[in-house]
This record gives structure tokens, C-alpha cells and sequence, in this order.
């Protein structure tokens, strides 16, 4: 009963220093602070991590995928983003 | 006395952390200099994306063809973006952006003395990315082993990015210098207006340098001013070779002792010259920076306003 009026928190760890924090998964819980100790229990209890991001699953605002064509589409036609778009003789290729 | 024993522990695991390649992250203990120095860097690295802009956005009315154009759009396009990463690696110190884009209006923070120069010809968008891109990225690759962890991280992902900017630049020149007389003319000029201002983006040699020693003691900065520099000087030969232009360096020799190329010395009165203001462009570069700012007025305003329009309608229904 009391479950229903927990939280839902998405986790996100970072597993070293110097790498940026990933998704691992979401939990319930009262408050951050305690989605914070959570999270240390339920995803770090084989050393992996050294920080531990907590977010309210309903603070994510995400794209759908089923808009994907529309939403990231005009990138396609720009393939002179890339670098090997442009072709350069082979004594000059290594820039 | 107890609190400056803490201190100075708290110091000691720091550069501890530093000597052991172990990346500094927004939230641990770090001295008020460091903070304070990279502050420093990273803005100004900031603003200087957000003003690279401005050279070249000059020529996108007038670039040769439609090709030319959106891949210049593109390259644009991914600067400003770059000064974003840069901003908010830089706001992770606790400094809110307002305040840094304050201190680049009102003169008291720098950005890259090169982009100073006037774009006078297409040669010159060519000349910029094959050059100034060159030369930033030399500095980027570097800077991707910068021991502050926000920043070292947008380093990277800036780096991936910009492999295209200074090959787009490097095909431009090809085509000039494969070109007309009139082309190679062009692609010479450029090269001999920017190459030296290319050199000066790596700062002043380490002698001279105020901040190099302690930033290399933080791992803010890994290689030196001048050892950058030689990297970028040693690979642009070649480039210049194949293009068959001249080499405004009339010291250029190959030094087989050292494995490097000798060079001659850099202008170092224009290089003060234009970081204390006295470019082609400062004051034009600040002034639309300003107009800039200012014309989007409205477009913040109005979003304040639908925003403040939504939360009425919200409460209303509520």
C-alpha cells in the first residue's frame, strides 16, 4: 500500500573518475536523499562506482521515439559534417 | 593552528589525485586557485568559439557555391555549439554564465587574439580552418588529458567534432592552389596573413608564459606553449609542400639533431599589440558581440512572457 505513494528516482552512476555518469536503472523512494542510499545498496554493492546521480523520473523530459524520423532527420542530408566526407591526397590524409 | 592543517591535507590528497592521473570533479575540494585558473581558461576558450564565429560568418553571403556555403553553415554552427559545452563545463565551477559573458562585454576576460584578423578574401575561410582549426586543435587533443573532469570530457567530444573543420579548410586551399594564378595568388596571401597569427595562438613562449608553470604542475595545461607550437609547425610543412606555396617562414629548415624544424621568431609586439586591443577587429568584434546580445532581447523577453502566460493558465485551470 504505502509503495504506491513512493517515488520513482532513475539512477545514474559514474564508475570513474573522469567518465561521465551513466543510466543503470531506477528505484522508489521517499525522498532523494533516501533514493541516494538506495541506489548505493542496490547498484553499487560490487564497487561500481564512485559517484551516484539521483533524478525524479518525472523531472526527465525525453523525445519519443516514434517522432525520431522528424525530430532527428535533417541530419542525414549533412554528411559534410563528417570528417571523411572530405577526401585529401594521401600525403596530407593524417589532419 | 587547526584549520590550515586541514587545508593542507586537503591539498595534498588533491595534487595526490592529480599525480595519479585521477580526473578532478566539480564537487571535490580543490584550492581557490585552481578554481580561479581554470575559471580563466575554460571561459576564455568559451568566448573565444562564440567570437571565432564572426570572421567567418562573413563570408557566407558570399561563399562560391551552395555546397561551400552550408558546409561554412555547418562548421558555424558547430562553434557556437562548442562555446555552449565550454560555458557550461566552466559554470560546473560555480561561476553562472551571465557573469562570465559579462566579463568578456566589459573587456576583463580575453578570448583568441586571431580572431582579430579581418577575412578579407574566400582564401582566408580556407586559411582559418586548415590554420586556426589546426592550431586549436593541436591545443584540444591536449587538453583532452586536462586533469578538471567537465572539461577534459567536453575536450573530447569538441575534438570529434571539429575533425571536419580543418579538413574542409585544407580543401579549399587545394582547390586555390590547383587553381587560376589568380587562385594561387589568393591561397598564398592567406597563408602569409595567417600563419604567423596561427603560431601566436599557443601563447607566449614558456619563459614568458605567467600562468604555464602552475597549470602544468595541475595537469590544467599538459604540454607547454612552445612544445604545442613545435607540433603544429613540424605537421603545417608538408601541408604547405603539397600545396605548392611558399613558406612565409624564410627559416624553415629541418634540424636533424632535434627531429624538429627550426623557425624564426614571432612578432611579438603584434601579438601584444592586438591582445591589449589594438587589432584590425577588436572593437568591431566586441560591438556586434553587443548588438547581438542586445537584438535578442525581444526573443528571451517573449519566452519569459509565454512561459509566465503557461503558469497563469495552469494555475487558472487548477
Amino acid at each position: 500500500m504505502t509503495q504506491e505513494r513512493l517515488e520513482l528516482f532513475e539512477v545514474f552512476i559514474r564508475s570513474k573518475r573522469g567518465l561521465d555518469h551513466k543510466h543503470v536503472g531506477s528505484l522508489h523512494a521517499q525522498d532523494h536523499e533516501q533514493a541516494l542510499e538506495y541506489a548505493r545498496d542496490c547498484y553499487t554493492r560490487r564497487s561500481e562506482g564512485v559517484s551516484i546521480w539521483v533524478v525524479k523520473s518525472s523531472d526527465i523530459c525525453a523525445s519519443q521515439e516514434e517522432d525520431s524520423e522528424s525530430f532527428f532527420d535533417p541530419a542525414d542530408d549533412k554528411p559534410y559534417r563528417l570528417a571523411g566526407y572530405y577526401k585529401l591526397p594521401d600525403p596530407v590524409d593524417n589532419m | 593552528m587547526k584549520t590550515t592543517l586541514d587545508e593542507q591535507e586537503l591539498e595534498q590528497i588533491f595534487q595526490q589525485r592529480i599525480d595519479n592521473e585521477q580526473k578532478i570533479e566539480p564537487k571535490d575540494w580543490m584550492p581557490e586557485a585552481y578554481r580561479k585558473n581554470l575559471l580563466r581558461q575554460i571561459s576564455q576558450h568559451a568566448h573565444s568559439e562564440v567570437i571565432g564565429m564572426q570572421p567567418e560568418r562573413n563570408f557566407l553571403t558570399r561563399a562560391p557555391s551552395l555546397r561551400r556555403k552550408a558546409v561554412l553553415l555547418s562548421k558555424i554552427q558547430d562553434e557556437g555549439g562548442h562555446g555552449l559545452y565550454l560555458y557550461s563545463a566552466a559554470e560546473t565551477l560555480g561561476t553562472p554564465r551571465s557573469e562570465l559573458i559579462e566579463a568578456l562585454q566589459s573587456g576583463a576576460a580575453k578570448y583568441a587574439s586571431i580572431f582579430n584578423y579581418p577575412t578579407q578574401t574566400w582564401g582566408d575561410v580556407g586559411a582559418i580552418g586548415w590554420l586556426v582549426d589546426g592550431a586549436a586543435i593541436v591545443n584540444q587533443v591536449s587538453l583532452q588529458r586536462t586533469s578538471y573532469g567537465p572539461y577534459a570530457r567536453g575536450m573530447i567530444r569538441i575534438c570529434k567534432e571539429e575533425s571536419f573543420h580543418q579538413r574542409q579548410g585544407y580543401e579549399i586551399m587545394i582547390a586555390l592552389a590547383q587553381g587560376s594564378e589568380a587562385q594561387k595568388q589568393m591561397a598564398q596571401d592567406s597563408l602569409n596573413r595567417f600563419y604567423w597569427p596561427s603560431l601566436m595562438m599557443f601563447g607566449p613562449h614558456d619563459s614568458e608564459s605567467a600562468h604555464s608553470a602552475r597549470s602544468m604542475k595541475w595537469k590544467i595545461k599538459r604540454e607547454t606553449n612552445d612544445d604545442l607550437r613545435q607540433k603544429f609547425i613540424d605537421q603545417t610543412v608538408p601541408q604547405i609542400m603539397f600545396l605548392g606555396l611558399e613558406h612565409p617562414d624564410k627559416e624553415i629548415r629541418w634540424n636533424e639533431q632535434r627531429q624538429h624544424y627550426d623557425h624564426g621568431e614571432i612578432d611579438w609586439d603584434e601579438f601584444n599589440a592586438v591582445i591589449n586591443g589594438n587589432g584590425h577587429c577588436n572593437r568591431q568584434r566586441m560591438e556586434h558581440h553587443l548588438r547581438a546580445h542586445e537584438e535578442g532581447t525581444w526573443v528571451r523577453d517573449a519566452m519569459t512572457a509565454y512561459k509566465e502566460k503557461q503558469r497563469k493558465r495552469e494555475v487558472q485551470v487548477a
